[in-house]
């Protein structure tokens, strides 16, 4: 009976896909994603995550955890496996699933689905369970730590270098989807600004009124979130406030800067906790009406299932399929800030070695179904509308009849009326040009919501409820991570200059803030004002950084399994570590040396080169010191790409050399935290 | 609380609530602070006890302090 079941299963998905794919000209009904979608995880846990678990990994339930062999009450405590999923769930989904299936829908929505589900399945999935069951075999140990005992002292620094500039781009490419959003638009800026207030009072409640109560406190700054959305619309169509609260891109990129160094230095209960209360919960309810949405509207994909931007014209990234689709979807497919959590505070709380494959595998798969439905989201908008959307002001001109006449001239049609409506039904001037990704989830998301519930007069409601969920967990990453990026610095320098490393002096605090704060600054400026909008520059750099980190990830999982004398395995992460080894390097390569100046920083580099020789000015340089700047950027930005080729080719380098250590070692040599009571009894078959 | 949904076998309300509102404090870096007496009251006996007050800020502060690999979420 059951492998009937799962025949049938397997049976549902391929047909699903081949509806998607031989669509050409109708809508098809999202309802094919989704069940192409959720058939293939079904698959991939049952029988790919059991094969890891039971195989390649031999988990042993009766072997002693972390929880329970240290267990504290505090750090480390056997939890729920239900509720440590949520925990871990929780850690996992951000931003990232949201924005770049969203920008890899200019390729059509096929390419994109065919990734996220291959790649989960078989990259992210896999290292989020690997990183998660080695750490939990060693005292819950953290990423750097991991591959300091198993690699050796220098991959160990060169790792948690590659993790500080990771993390620095990453802020930098989060911080500029939100200014994207809320530049020009004071609903928007109106409501974000609210949520300072609010976290202040919810601190002040926390500590003071009534401490502790996080479900009385949240419920309260909910309601005045709302209500701040409400009041928007009232300040937008205010004269008298409007220009208050309509910023230039650089104005709000210098406000972000300013916030993320005084949120970061502040007392955490009065601002960075409550913020974080607020945006989790908002995320993982939003995520869950998002789902409830689909299931309720099941809208058609008007997007078409592949489009002619697959050659690597498009407007909203450039590069063709192979690298840049894979560079660009990133987290829902693999991440490797996965493993930076998986070897965090999860490891520490698991009562059974056996649920690492149900939390890590697990999890994973629903983070690519929020990757999904973000998918879904960009593609049930007309293509016309996204393309006006993704597209910088450069290509497409600064208003509806410019952009229509541009859009449709690519194969889209769509006309001026259409452009300036769907601006006025979610309440904005323009939609045009609105590129970082947030935006246009959020109009896709209102158009689901609306259509659910409200009509669409609630559209305008929607669409900025989207958008402050989105600027809302941005800025708790943002404050956040600043915070951590400070104490890596703090951490790194410290082994210099001890002195430096004192995080509780005021002077290293502020020294360490200030460069962790001017790191994602500056690429945060340099993406404002670039004309073709940043995303194109900054989000490559930033898929490159994190596809390499889950590179380094599963480079280290391969090395464990060699040390566990499990080689006759080890393929289930080599093989999506040499998938992502070719696919980074090639991107890294591309984006330095490509002879496209879309596309190749040197190229970029040469064209304004030979353009300030001839005194000539190139957008949007408006004199030639400008020009020069650009020209250094470009260098910044190659100079990057090279630094990340090097940290992850030095990889590999002590990777081989460990392997053969492995290899030429009769006996397991990974370093496991010795399981007195395990010892004492024969392994399970 | 008599209602056939309910009274299904397997099906516990009060299970099922406390651990949603186990996981929503999970999420956000509350630990179990039931969980946490119990295990002083049993491991170490002469131990002080921190006040559920206590134990919240405690917790706040490990989540966002220095080596501060708590608060990592993803992109």
């Amino acid at each position: 009976m059951a492998p009937l079941a799962w025949a049938l299963v397997f049976a549902l998905v391929l047909f699903s896909l081949y509806t998607l794919a031989v669509s050409r000209g109708e809508p098809v009904n999202a309802m094919w994603l989704v069940t192409a979608a959720i058939g293939t995880y079904a698959i991939g846990y049952r029988f790919y995550s059991r094969f890891i678990a039971e195989r390649v990994l031999g988990l042993d339930a009766r072997r002693r955890t972390p929880a329970l062999r240290r267990n504290d009450g505090l750090d480390y405590v056997p939890t729920d496996k239900w509720v440590l999923f949520g925990h871990h769930f929780a850690a996992i989904a951000g931003a990232g699933p949201l924005v770049g299936p969203v920008l890899a829908a200019q390729m059509g929505y096929l390419p994109g689905t065919l990734w996220l589900l291959t790649g989960v399945i078989f990259a992210g999935a896999v290292q989020d369970f690997l990183i998660l069951f080695i750490s939990t075999r060693r005292d819950g140990r953290s990423l750097g730590d991991l591959i300091k005992t198993e690699m050796g002292r220098v991959p160990g620094v060169i790792a948690m270098f590659g993790i500080l500039t990771i993390m620095i781009i990453l802020l930098a490419v989060l911080a500029l989807v939100v200014v994207k959003a809320l530049a020009d638009s004071p609903w928007g800026a109106f409501t974000v600004f609210a949520t300072l207030p609010i976290a202040v009072f919810m601190g002040v409640y926390g500590r003071y009124l009534r401490p502790g109560r996080i479900g009385e406190m949240s419920a309260i700054g909910f309601v005045l979130l709302l209500l701040s959305i409400a009041f928007g619309r009232t300040v937008s169509e205010s004269a008298l406030l409007a220009p208050l609260f309509t910023f230039k891109g650089e104005t709000l990129a210098f406000m972000l800067i300013g916030y993320g160094f005084v949120a970061s230095v502040l007392p955490v209960w009065l601002l960075l906790a409550p913020r974080d209360y607020l945006s989790t919960f908002l995320k993982i309810g939003t995520i869950l009406s998002l789902a409830l949405g689909i299931f309720i509207v099941w809208p058609d994909l008007k997007m078409p299932s592949i489009s002619r931007f697959i050659d690597g014209t498009g407007p909203v990234f450039a590069g063709s399929v192979f690298p840049f689709l894979f560079i660009t979807i990133a987290c829902g497919a693999v991440s490797g800030f996965h493993a930076l959590v998986s070897s965090g505070t999860t490891p520490k709380m698991i009562g059974d070695e056996t649920q690492t494959r149900f939390i890590g595998y697990g999890a994973m798969l629903m983070e690519s179904f929020v990757a999904v439905m973000a998918l879904i989201a960009a593609s049930v908008l007309e293509p016309g509308v996204y393309f006006a959307m993704n597209s910088a002001p450069a290509l497409i001109g600064g208003t509806p009849d410019a952009a229509a006449a541009a859009i449709s001239s690519w194969g889209f049609a769509v006309t001026p009326e259409t452009l300036s409506g769907v601006a006025a039904e979610v309440g904005e001037k323009t939609i045009l040009s609105r590129t970082g990704g947030a935006p246009t989830l959020a109009v896709g998301m209102a158009h689901i919501l609306s259509s659910a519930v409200g009509g669409s007069a609630m559209r305008s409601f929607w669409y900025h409820f989207a958008i402050l969920f989105e600027a809302l967990f941005i800025l708790t990453t943002i404050d956040a991570g600043t915070r951590v990026a400070r104490f890596m610095i703090q951490d790194l320098f410290g082994a210099f200059f001890p002195a430096f490393g004192n995080t509780r002096a005021w002077a290293p605090n502020l020294a360490a803030t200030a460069i962790a704060v001017s790191g994602w600054g500056y690429f945060l400026y340099q993406g404002v004002i670039d004309p073709l909008g940043g995303i194109n520059t900054l989000w490559p750099l930033f898929g490159i950084a994190n596809q390499m980190l889950a590179a380094i990830a599963l480079t280290l999982c391969v090395v464990v399994l060699y040390r566990m004398k499990r080689e006759r395995y080890a393929f289930v992460a080599i093989a999506p570590t040499a998938w992502l080894y070719i696919c980074t390097l090639t991107a890294a390569f591309e984006k330095i040396f490509h002879d496209d100046p879309r596309i190749g920083f040197l190229a970029h580099a040469r064209k304004f080169a030979a353009a300030a020789d001839k005194e000539q000015l190139l957008a949007p340089a408006k004199t030639l010191a400008e020009m020069q700047r650009v020209i250094f950027n470009d260098y910044v930005d190659a100079t990057l790409c090279a630094i990340y080729v090097t940290l992850v080719l030095a990889m590999l380098g002590f990777a081989i050399r460990a392997i053969r250590a492995a290899r030429a070692a009769e006996h397991v040599t990974t370093r496991e935290t010795e399981d007195e009571l395990h010892d004492l009894q024969p392994a399970r078959a | 609380m008599n209602c056939t949904i309910c009274s299904l076998p397997g099906l516990d309300l009060n299970r099922l609530a406390r651990k949603l509102r186990d996981g929503a404090k999970l999420m956000v870096g509350q630990g179990d602070y039931d969980a946490y007496v119990a295990h002083i009251r049993a491991r170490h006996e002469s131990a002080p006890i921190m006040t559920r007050d206590e134990f919240f800020r405690a917790r706040e502060n490990a989540r966002f302090g220095a080596g501060g690999e708590r608060a990592f979420r993803c992109c």
